[in-house]
């Protein structure tokens, strides 16, 4: 029996990537906060989520065999890159209400913690595993 | 692991928001400069901000998704613009700057407006610095996985 540590790990490495990526959305976001015209984004957690889960039970990846193949890791992620819609209008049109969006950015941040969490608590268990005491 | 590009983007807020800082500054800093013409007159400055879109950094990215694709990779500051606002035209022939019908010109600079985008912009910056200690406890917390 071979032991596969992409499915040893389950779908908190994927969760983990996932909040990496929504907290560089919401930074942005942050960074934007007085940009005029600037559009609010973020990212569907449970699309993406759903597309990983889809990924490790199918088990079918394209890899890219050629440098002119279009790169297909970076194009789901943006599928789910969404705008957010504004509670309040703003002269300058931008739709970035700055407290909403680091109080999504310090949840997300919790969140991460607890997929950590769990990640940890599986790294550790196979390593108890593999040293056997 | 791309948590390295919420640096670049917290600092790049930064960046921008202490430069906004710093027009307000000179802004403030200037608001009575006299002078005797109207070429010559300070003018309130401003910052024009700007997203910067990740597709334009990766070329590569932007053939295959336009441009619109991509988180962004945060702020930029385009230019410094000077307000076009009218300048305050007060009569003080005892001025040592005053023109020949005894008028001195001073900035269109509004204390009061300056005030306001100061407490915006040290605001935006203490922001953007709270994300970065939040991305610095999350990369130290992924450094200590597997460990006892």
């Amino acid at each position: 029996m071979a032991i596969s540590l992409d499915k040893a790990l389950g779908i908190h490495q994927h969760s983990l990537e996932g909040r990496v990526k929504r907290a560089e959305v919401l930074a942005n976001n942050l960074a934007n906060a007085d940009t005029p015209g600037y559009k609010a984004r973020d990212i569907d957690f449970q699309a993406m989520m759903q597309k990983a889960q889809e990924g490790m039970d199918s088990g079918f990846g394209m890899n890219r065999t050629h440098e002119s193949h279009m790169d297909t890791s970076t194009m789901g992620q943006d599928s789910e890159l969404l705008y957010r819609v504004p509670h309040q209008p703003s002269v300058d049109g931008n739709t970035v209400d700055a407290q909403q969006e680091q109080t999504r950015f310090m949840r997300n941040a919790m969140d991460y913690q607890a997929s950590f969490q769990f990640l940890n608590g599986k790294v550790t268990g196979i390593k108890k595993a593999l040293s056997g005491q | 692991m791309s948590l390295g590009s919420i640096f670049d983007i917290a600092g790049s807020g930064m960046t921008a928001q202490s430069l906004r800082l710093n027009t307000t500054a000179s802004n403030i800093a200037n608001a009575e400069t006299a002078s005797s013409s109207t070429e010559e007159t300070y003018r309130a400055r401003k910052p024009v901000f700007a997203a910067i879109q990740q597709a334009m950094l990766n070329p590569s990215q932007q053939q295959a998704f336009g441009s619109e694709e991509g988180p962004g990779a945060g702020v930029q500051v385009e230019g410094i613009v000077e307000s076009d606002a009218e300048l305050q035209m007060r009569y003080q022939p005892d001025h040592p700057a005053a023109n020949e019908e005894g008028y001195v010109f001073y900035p269109n600079v509004n204390v009061v407006e300056e005030m306001a985008d100061m407490m915006s912009s040290s605001r935006g910056f203490q922001m953007n610095v709270d994300i970065m200690n939040s991305a610095k406890s999350m990369m130290q917390r992924i450094l200590t996985l597997g460990q006892q």
